[in-house]
């Protein structure tokens, strides 16, 4: 097995590299992609080594860069967007809404709508207003798309690669406080399916479901737990639509008490969504109502004051507390 | 209508004019082809109401007076073109072989398309205002990239022409140099406002302020919007990049079947129009010019009638689709929330077909 270390940047640049090598239709596009290899440096490289024509350099439009991918897929190529922060995804959100999550079925099979939007998404790197959302649910909520995260190296090199060889349109969520941390990344084989959860870490007191950015937060919190004798399993959700229910309802099974932990506030929310499903599949065996640990429901505060906004290891402890006190 | 910016090449009384950048290069049999195509789309669109009328149609939306900018262009196309219509395109449907019953399937609501686009190279009606012009140029992107010679046309009309998406295609098709024509019906209403609102200068001057050149066509015209359209094309295919070509025209009905333009404007307006309609100037011109007898215009309106009288048939036999279609094509590949409802109304029993 040949593994080596790098960040996520990296790694979704060597993903990114490795699906243009594979398929010539594979384009990119985005603002600043190119000679200055994106504000986070992720297609660092790729227009020098690909050229202006598949690493395009984007007027500063972002529906223009949804809708153009549309036309592009309807000629038989397959564009990543990239969208330069989340906070800027809205003026997009129209053709990502309307067209590509809808022209599969219009045309009855005919369009294959396999674009990928790239969207650095939630907070914790102390930016301005508007760099540090998490608009997951809103794409989430909609038929036709698919939305997946990544919250290790690993998954970043293998998941962007599977995004693109993906039929469906797909947005792909990057935890952006995370680019920068390093891991190993295993160069042969994908460790798992694109919509796979997977358990992150082992236990049987509280299944704790989460993504992106939390997933570091949540294995903090069970590295905490365990020194005060709880066990908690920590499941990465991987895909937000679809949820792959099945590993989160045999964990909950076995642990009887459920916690959901993201930055999004939780009103209709992904963390509502599981909290409801898992009630449903598993309601005989919860020991106690499932919580969700969120972001408040205020618009993202100036990021001074983040740290007070971002589910914290203190918050999700707590609220471990409260499923493993309730009853007793 | 004397307007020296107007690329004119036959009178509303079916005379021709000498145009300075512009002359017709069409054969009698050229234009009394185009008389067909014009006087069977305007019998379609004819039917299509009186089919919504009668209940048979949700809505419909009618091509009326906009005859000749929609023959005219769709005729200026080569097969290997591609084409990405609103809602209102039944005359660029016809030319690319759309059958007319297929135009009329997402106005009956039984679906969403009505036909495979890359079968005809013509996309399927885009509703929402614009979106479809972004589509084009990316399109256009990957012609250039395919090296293909090829160009790529859009339409929409002068409400469309204040939407973000369509003033973006054009940032994106000047700078990215994309082999497309912008076609632009201005056909003087967007429901009930009028063009005046949308631009305070000739749509077509907008161009210039992209780096493309735009031009104004009578678009009741068929034969100006035939020559204006081919050049531009022929332009797009060279390399030499976009054109916004502005067919100025009249919506001489209501914007659809469910409005009421009485509300909003003036029958002395619409008369104006009805005097510059374009098949009777090319009636007219095949009458004095080509000597083309009664006959001739008698066997296209019994064509015409034949095709509406098929057109009625197949609409009225188009059933309610099986409620479980709703599942299929949601997505590409396997999703478990689409079995998990196909399934569900499966439990349901609910069936499809004629109900």
């Amino acid at each position: 097995m040949a593994t080596t270390t790098m960040t996520m940047a990296k790694a979704l640049n060597d993903g990114l590299r490795r699906a243009m090598e594979k398929n010539k239709k594979v384009l990119l596009m985005g603002e600043d992609i190119g000679k200055l290899g994106g504000v986070f440096r992720i297609t660092d490289g790729l227009q020098k080594d690909f050229g202006e024509d598949r690493v395009i350099d984007a007027p500063l439009a972002e529906s223009a860069i949804v809708g153009t991918a549309v036309g592009l897929a309807i000629r038989g190529y397959r564009t990543v967007c990239e969208i330069q922060f989340d906070g800027f995804v809205y003026p997009a959100f129209d053709q990502i809404v309307s067209q590509v999550a809808k022209l599969h079925k219009r045309t009855d099979g005919v369009y294959l709508m396999g674009l990928v939007i790239r969207l650095p998404f939630q907070g914790g790197i102390g930016a301005i207003e508007h760099h540090s959302e998490s608009p997951e649910a809103y794409f989430a909520q909609t038929a036709g798309l698919r939305v997946v995260s990544c919250s290790t190296p690993n998954d970043a090199y293998w998941m962007i690669q599977q995004s693109i060889e993906h039929d469906d349109p797909i947005v792909f969520c990057e935890p952006k406080s995370r680019y920068w941390e390093k891991g190993e990344v295993d160069l042969d084989a994908a460790p798992h399916g694109l919509f796979d959860a997977v358990i992150r870490r082992e236990g049987s007191d509280v299944t704790m479901i989460t993504y992106g950015s939390m997933v570091k937060t949540a294995l903090r919190a069970a590295e905490t737990a365990a020194d005060e004798g709880v066990s908690i399993e920590v499941i990465d959700a991987r895909s937000l639509a679809p949820l792959d229910l099945a590993p989160m309802a045999t964990s909950l099974e076995k642990t009887g008490r459920l916690v959901v932990v993201q930055e999004a506030p939780h009103m209709a929310s992904i963390g509502s969504e599981i909290v409801a499903e898992l009630t449903q599949r598993c309601f005989y065996s919860l020991r106690a109502p499932g919580l969700r640990v969120s972001g408040y429901h205020v618009p993202y505060p100036p990021t001074r004051i983040e740290e007070e906004y971002r589910p914290s290891v203190d918050r999700v402890l707590d609220a471990v507390d409260r499923v493993m006190e309730f009853g007793s | 209508m004397i307007d020296e910016e107007l690329v004119q090449l036959l009178t509303p009384e079916g005379q021709r004019i000498a145009s300075a950048d512009y002359e017709s290069s069409l054969s009698g049999d050229e234009i009394f082809g185009f008389y067909r195509d014009m006087a069977i789309v305007r019998r379609i669109c004819n039917e299509a109401t009186s089919l919504q009328r009668q209940g048979q149609l949700a809505l419909w939306a009618p091509v009326l007076g906009q005859e000749a900018a929609q023959i005219g262009c769709g005729r200026a196309l080569e097969p290997s073109d591609f084409t990405f219509p609103s809602y209102r395109e039944h005359g660029v449907a016809w030319c690319r072989g759309v059958p007319p019953e297929d135009m009329l399937r997402i106005f009956r609501a039984v679906t969403n398309g009505g036909w495979d686009p890359q079968r005809y190279r013509h996309n399927v009606p885009t509703v929402v205002l614009g979106n479809q012009a972004l589509h084009a140029v990316g399109y256009a992107m990957g012609v250039q990239r395919d090296g293909a010679e090829e160009a790529v046309m859009t339409f929409f009309g002068d409400g469309a022409s204040s939407q973000g998406d369509v003033l973006e295609s054009f940032v994106w098709a000047s700078s990215f140099n994309a082999p497309i024509v912008f076609f632009c019906q201005n056909n003087q209403w967007a429901i009930s406002e009028p063009s005046s609102l949308q631009t305070k200068i000739p749509l077509y001057h907008r161009a210039q302020g992209f780096g493309f050149p735009g031009v104004r066509v009578d678009g009741n015209d068929v034969l100006a919007v035939y020559e204006v359209t081919k050049r531009a094309l022929d332009h797009a295919r060279a390399g030499a990049g976009p054109t916004l070509i502005e067919a100025f025209t009249y919506r001489m009905g209501a914007h659809t079947t469910s409005d009421d333009p009485t509300r909003y404007r003036i029958d002395a307006e619409v008369e104006i129009w009805k005097h510059r309609d374009p098949i009777e100037r090319v009636k007219s011109l095949l009458v004095h010019e080509f000597k083309v007898k009664a006959v001739a215009f008698d066997e296209v309106t019994r064509e015409a009638d034949a095709i509406a009288l098929k057109l009625r048939e197949d609409v009225l036999a188009m059933d309610r689709p099986d409620p479980l279609s709703m599942f299929d094509h949601a997505y590409a590949a396997p999703h478990p929330l689409v079995e998990e409802g196909r399934r569900e109304m499966i439990e349901l029993g609910v069936f499809g077909g004629s109900h």
